[in-house]
């Protein structure tokens, strides 16, 4: 897939001395949706907003789908759309009237039927002369949508899109976000949650601190997270895997237990005939163990600077 | 140039005008009508003519600069201001306009809202003095002048204020007194010599006596002065709306 945006050694230092990017390097590939994790304050907001040409970059250079964020502003803005994260509206528009504008900031010419289209497609089209301040929180992260919607834009910034709204909203959201994705729209949301990026996102990048930690598909991700460890505490300790046992992978543990990798995707583990086949070999189980590393545990360690590490869980 | 956003940004905000009609409108005639009734009607038939002309129908420039001068400067402040406090102005920073787009948007929407107030409280005045207008174009030339020179300034300060309170500071504080003291209800000439001089100081002075010249042809400056006075404050405005928008003064970090 071609590159439709192109961020690079991009920095940002506020006036104080904060710096809020350090380096960015991110390319994101035309019609994929990549989810950009990371704590409060790790630069999601600002990375976009620089992008989006909100704020200005210290350093650096952005290029939307050919075209320079700085030089050539008119031409990298009109493909974006942005979907912030605070709901900022003037309220005493009407629904139709705000889209509208938004259309014609953007430089395209009136369009009603697209507006209609657009107004349809997010259940919006009844609420067309309604205030916007009559509107429930849901209905105005719709507005915000349709707004950023308005000009068709091929790239959309959704900034935090789920923060704060029920899980039937969430549900809503995530559907358009995949009907847009059919459309071909490219999709960059920032997310807090872990189970948002994996319902949605195709890639899924980590930003912490101004700097981006990884950027990887979400599928070998998944993979990584899909690998469980099982160990199995022995009553007498083993030095070596026992011969009866050797057609499984097995090592043995620090405690002089048994540990075993399988992968919960498969479709047999292949744990139960392996506790059948240790009985039989005579060994005595005092406990069991498993653990998994989760997207979750890759993003807090990451995070928190410290090496990939296992989380601990009990098995029944 | 982008005049889909400049045609967007014009109608939202003329938009806002006519669904606050009352308040956009009718309150600046209501008082402008007072202002008749008493210094007109009841106090101006006890003053003499001044310049030759009944102080009624001597203040409607003045009245008319008063209203358009303040409702310039309003108009153009809030119509920035409220994106910026609700936090809307992001669509604005994001889109492809450059300043001049914005600025024709925002600023000609709040100076036409001043126009026609201007030409209403005008079309109030002949019910109350009798009045006629010599240079009827100069007189529109003023006008528009004043009202886009206005809401220029006016756009500055609603992008500076921090908060509601800044956002009336300045009219209340610097312009109602620049305009009061401007010559509105008097000629300079009435003054005593020393304070004559000072309050050529002051840049209202030039408006209204311009406008005032285009009506009854008598001036307290000459007109050429009040022509360079608007436009050097016009020039001025603008080249600091260029400057903001270079350094993303309060707009863009």
């Amino acid at each position: 897939m071609p590159t439709i945006l192109s961020i690079q050694d991009l920095t940002k230092t506020y006036e104080g001395g904060y710096e809020a990017l350090r380096g960015v390097n991110l390319d994101i590939n035309e019609g994929e949706i990549l989810a950009l994790l990371g704590p409060n304050g790790a630069g999601k907001t600002t990375l976009i907003s620089i992008i989006c040409g909100i704020s200005n970059p210290s350093t650096g250079t952005i290029s939307v789908g050919g075209h320079d964020s700085l030089t050539d502003y008119r031409a990298a803005r009109s493909l974006i759309g942005l979907v912030p994260q605070e709901v900022a509206l003037e309220p005493f528009e009407t629904v139709l009237s705000t889209v509208q504008f938004s259309r014609g900031l953007f430089g395209k010419p009136r369009d009603p039927a697209a507006i209609e289209a657009i107004l349809r497609q997010l259940s919006l089209w009844d609420k067309k002369d309604a205030r916007i301040r009559t509107l429930s929180g849901g209905m105005k992260r719709r507005v915000l949508i349709a707004k950023a919607l308005s000009h068709d834009p091929r790239i959309l910034f959704l900034d935090e899109p789920t923060a704060g709204v029920d899980v039937e909203l969430r549900k809503d959201m995530w559907e358009i976000v995949e009907t847009l994705r059919q459309a071909g729209v490219t999709i960059i949301l920032t997310t807090h949650y872990i189970e948002e990026a994996e319902a949605i996102a195709d890639r899924i990048g980590v930003i912490n601190k101004g700097e981006i930690l990884l950027v990887e598909d979400k599928v070998t991700l998944m993979r990584r997270m899909g690998q469980k460890r099982l160990d199995i505490d022995l009553s007498t300790p083993v030095d070596a895997v026992p011969d009866a046992l050797s057609r499984y992978p097995l090592e043995v543990n620090e405690s002089g237990g048994l540990t075993y990798h399988y992968d919960t995707n498969a479709d047999r583990t292949g744990i139960t005939q392996l506790l059948a086949d240790l009985s039989a070999a005579g060994l005595h189980m005092s406990d069991l163990h498993t653990s998994q590393s989760s997207l979750e545990d890759i993003f807090v360690d990451l995070v928190a600077d410290t090496p990939a590490d296992t989380s601990k869980e009990d098995a029944a | 140039m982008n005049w889909h956003a400049i045609t967007a940004i014009y109608r939202f905000e003329m938009a806002r005008t006519f669904r606050t009609l009352a308040q956009s409108i009718v309150s600046p005639v209501l008082s402008t009508s007072l202002y008749f009734i008493v210094f007109g009607a009841a106090i101006g038939s006890r003053i003499d003519q001044v310049d030759g002309v009944s102080y009624g129908a001597f203040i409607v420039p003045g009245l008319i600069m008063l209203t358009v001068i303040t409702q310039s400067i309003t108009n153009a402040s809030f119509g920035i201001y409220f994106p910026k406090f609700i936090g809307s102005v992001y669509e604005l920073l994001s889109a492809p306009v450059n300043f001049l787009e914005i600025v024709i948007g925002y600023v000609g929407a709040a100076a036409t809202k001043a126009f026609m107030i201007g030409l209403i409280i005008l079309a109030t005045s002949f019910f109350f003095v009798d009045i006629s207008i010599l240079h009827p174009v100069w007189m529109m030339a003023f006008l528009v002048l004043t009202c886009v020179s206005f809401a220029l300034m006016g756009f500055i300060i609603g992008i500076w204020a921090g908060n509601f309170e800044q956002l009336q500071l300045v009219p209340l504080l610097v312009i109602t007194p620049l305009v009061f003291l401007g010559g509105s209800f008097y000629s300079i000439s009435m003054l005593p010599p020393f304070w004559q001089n000072v309050t050529l100081f002051n840049p209202v002075v030039y408006l209204v006596s311009g406008f005032r010249w285009s009506f009854f042809g008598t001036a307290d400056v000459a007109v050429g002065w009040s022509l360079l006075a608007i436009g050097g404050f016009t020039i001025a405005c603008l080249a600091a709306i260029a400057w903001i928008f270079r350094t993303g003064y309060k707009i863009r970090s």
